[in-house]
């Protein structure tokens, strides 16, 4: 599906996905606004997606674009206010209850008084998860994530990269096959950050989960996806969706080839397209 | 991540020799010289405050006073009676009844009552320490108990929120402290006496810091920790127990230390009246027959058992803390 050589053009809301198949997320004529002091503010409008199991979607767009409002939405933890948002061909609350996602935080807001394996046990307390099945749960994501030595550590004797390694395997602890990511990287300095960016793709070939990845950096979105969704502010929208012709396969020197080079630049021509008429 | 975990490093540099040297590099050598200012500024205060007195015993003491008139005397300046009866000085840190007892007067009394004396003899200070403390242990759970109750209510309930805290507020504008009496007395009309009156009132004296305390720690926990758990679906109670609580714990500890000082006052004020056992009822008895060494001492126990509740709490904290790997470090 990705070895095209051409960048496809896709009206958003028709991306991808054979007939028939469920998709993972399904947005139609989505609206969200906050009611505020100073008046609505219209935080999405109108947002048309598809996103098919075991996509790598990133979300991108300038800071007011609705882009980490559309993944609240999809984990309820925000309710849109018109058209229909399913996820698992369920609504998000449903979802939520069937265990549907994992969401990964941009700090790792690991508990500092639970050691690394107790902070990833604490879905499974939550889920009811019985006692046996936790120290197995426990040390795949562990190995998952390349801590298993540190199971036993507090958050604090763990560096930041590694703390949000862990906040990853905490997401991933129950089986959840959409993995909800707001800019998890982002306070990171670039040399972690594209150490983590390699690792979760990896990490995303063996699990075959569904990852929403919200983010600003083009390099970062281009870098890991299959599905590119542009988004722009006041309103927050989006603009384009860019179906990605790299191959699955991606060293990190892939951003050095032409190909990359090319969606980069198209995203990049999105941002501004959006910033233009917003 | 090539980076390992950081682990405790070793204190750098080898065990202090000797124990001079530790106390110089420690805490020790200031402690000290803080106690010895004092002491020596307590010493110095006895000579104006108790030269009165001292000079009204002359006779007694061998020398002449200075003026001959008592009337005289009376409407001296203390520093201007000092500096007519030099004789008098030796004196001033031995009266039987001082205005300043000298400090070791004080610490002779609490020797006699405290080590020579039986722990349950009613003139032992160990039978009154212990009357008191009970109480105060007793007031200072129902307190904490009341305090962590009221602020997850708090913390949970808006109607809660809006309500209880107002009347919490308004609770500690009384002056408990002044009409404390007056409660014990109307409290033992209705045949409510011993431990439980005084520990109401230093109930109602501790529950507000915890109050305070807690529902700024179950409220500390951010928006994102709160999200984490609504991912999960989890329950309030599972919010409270895994989130709120554990996150509460250094508020909690920081409030309980204030409610036991603070519920140790009101069981000593709540004594006062009582006549009999307690060392607010010691205190009183001391004013009474101007027993100023009895008063002396006895508030110095007090100020022993508040320094024993801060400290235990202190140590209860660290273990906790630690346990939780959140002690200092």
């Amino acid at each position: 599906m990705h070895n095209g050589t051409n960048v496809h053009t896709h009206e958003h809301g028709h991306a991808l996905g054979a007939a028939g198949d469920r998709p993972a997320i399904a947005a139609a004529g989505v609206n969200l606004t906050f009611e505020t002091a100073d008046g609505p503010v219209h935080a999405l409008k109108d947002v048309n997606l598809r996103v098919a199991p075991g996509d790598f979607v990133s979300f991108i767009g300038p800071s007011g674009c609705g882009k980490t409002t559309l993944l609240r939405a999809i984990a309820a933890l925000e309710h849109p206010t018109g058209g229909t948002l399913t996820v698992n061909g369920v609504s998000p609350d449903e979802a939520r209850r069937a265990r549907a996602y994992g969401y990964v935080f941009q700090a790792a807001g690991l508990y500092p008084w639970r050691t690394i394996a107790g902070n990833i046990r604490l879905p499974l307390e939550i889920m009811g998860y019985p006692r046996s099945e936790m120290a197995a749960r426990i040390d795949k994501v562990l190995a998952l994530v390349e801590l298993s030595e540190f199971a036993k550590k507090y958050p604090w004797q763990l560096s930041g990269g590694m703390q949000q390694r862990a906040s990853i395997a905490r997401a991933l602890a129950f089986d959840a096959d959409i993995l909800l990511m707001d800019e998890p990287f982002g306070a990171l300095d670039e040399i972690v950050r594209d150490r983590l960016n390699e690792e979760l793709l990896s990490l995303w070939a063996r699990t075959e989960k569904t990852i929403c990845f919200v983010t600003h950096s083009i390099p970062e979105a281009v870098y890991l996806s299959t599905k590119i969704v542009v988004m722009s502010p006041r309103p927050g929208r989006i603009t384009d969706v860019i179906e990605s012709p790299l191959p699955k396969e991606r060293p990190l020197d892939i951003r050095d080839t032409p190909e990359f080079i090319a969606v980069a630049h198209r995203v990049r021509e999105g941002l501004k397209a959006g910033h233009l008429d917003g | 991540m090539a980076d390992a975990a950081l682990g405790h490093a070793p204190r750098a540099g080898g065990a202090g020799t000797g124990l001079l040297r530790r106390a110089l590099a420690g805490t020790t050598l200031p402690v000290l010289t803080v106690i010895a200012a004092i002491l020596a500024l307590w010493y110095a205060a006895c000579i104006p405050m108790n030269i009165h007195g001292t000079v009204n015993m002359a006779r007694a003491h061998g020398f002449e006073a200075v003026p001959a008139s008592r009337g005289e005397r009376r409407n001296m300046g203390a520093f201007e009676l000092v500096a007519l009866n030099p004789a008098a000085i030796p004196h001033v840190w031995s009266a039987e009844k001082p205005r300043l007892p000298a400090p070791h007067q004080v610490g002779a009394e609490i020797w006699r009552t405290v080590a020579l004396t039986a722990p349950n003899d009613p003139r032992g200070l160990i039978y009154h320490a212990w009357v008191t403390l009970s109480a105060t242990a007793l007031g200072f759970l129902i307190g904490m108990g009341l305090g962590i109750l009221l602020a997850i209510g708090i913390v949970h309930n808006r109607a809660m929120d809006l309500s209880v805290m107002p009347w919490a507020i308004a609770s500690q504008t009384i002056p408990i402290l002044a009409i404390a009496p007056m409660v014990i007395v109307v409290l033992a009309s209705v045949g409510l006496t011993g431990l439980l009156p005084k520990a109401l009132i230093a109930a109602y004296l501790s529950f507000f810091p915890v109050v305070v305390g807690m529902v700024k720690g179950l409220r500390s926990p951010d928006a994102m920790q709160l999200d984490l758990l609504r991912t999960y679906s989890a329950s309030p109670m599972q919010v409270l127990l895994r989130l709120r609580l554990p996150a509460s714990m250094p508020y909690l500890f920081t409030s309980l230390k204030i409610g036991a000082a603070a519920s140790l006052v009101g069981t000593i004020v709540g004594e006062l009246p009582t006549g009999g056992a307690g060392l607010g009822a010691r205190l009183l008895a001391g004013s009474y027959f101007g027993q100023t060494i009895q008063i002396w001492s006895a508030l110095f126990v007090a100020a022993f058992l508040a320094a024993l509740l801060v400290g235990a709490i202190g140590a209860v904290q660290g273990a906790t803390l630690r346990r939780m790997g959140m002690a200092a470090r």
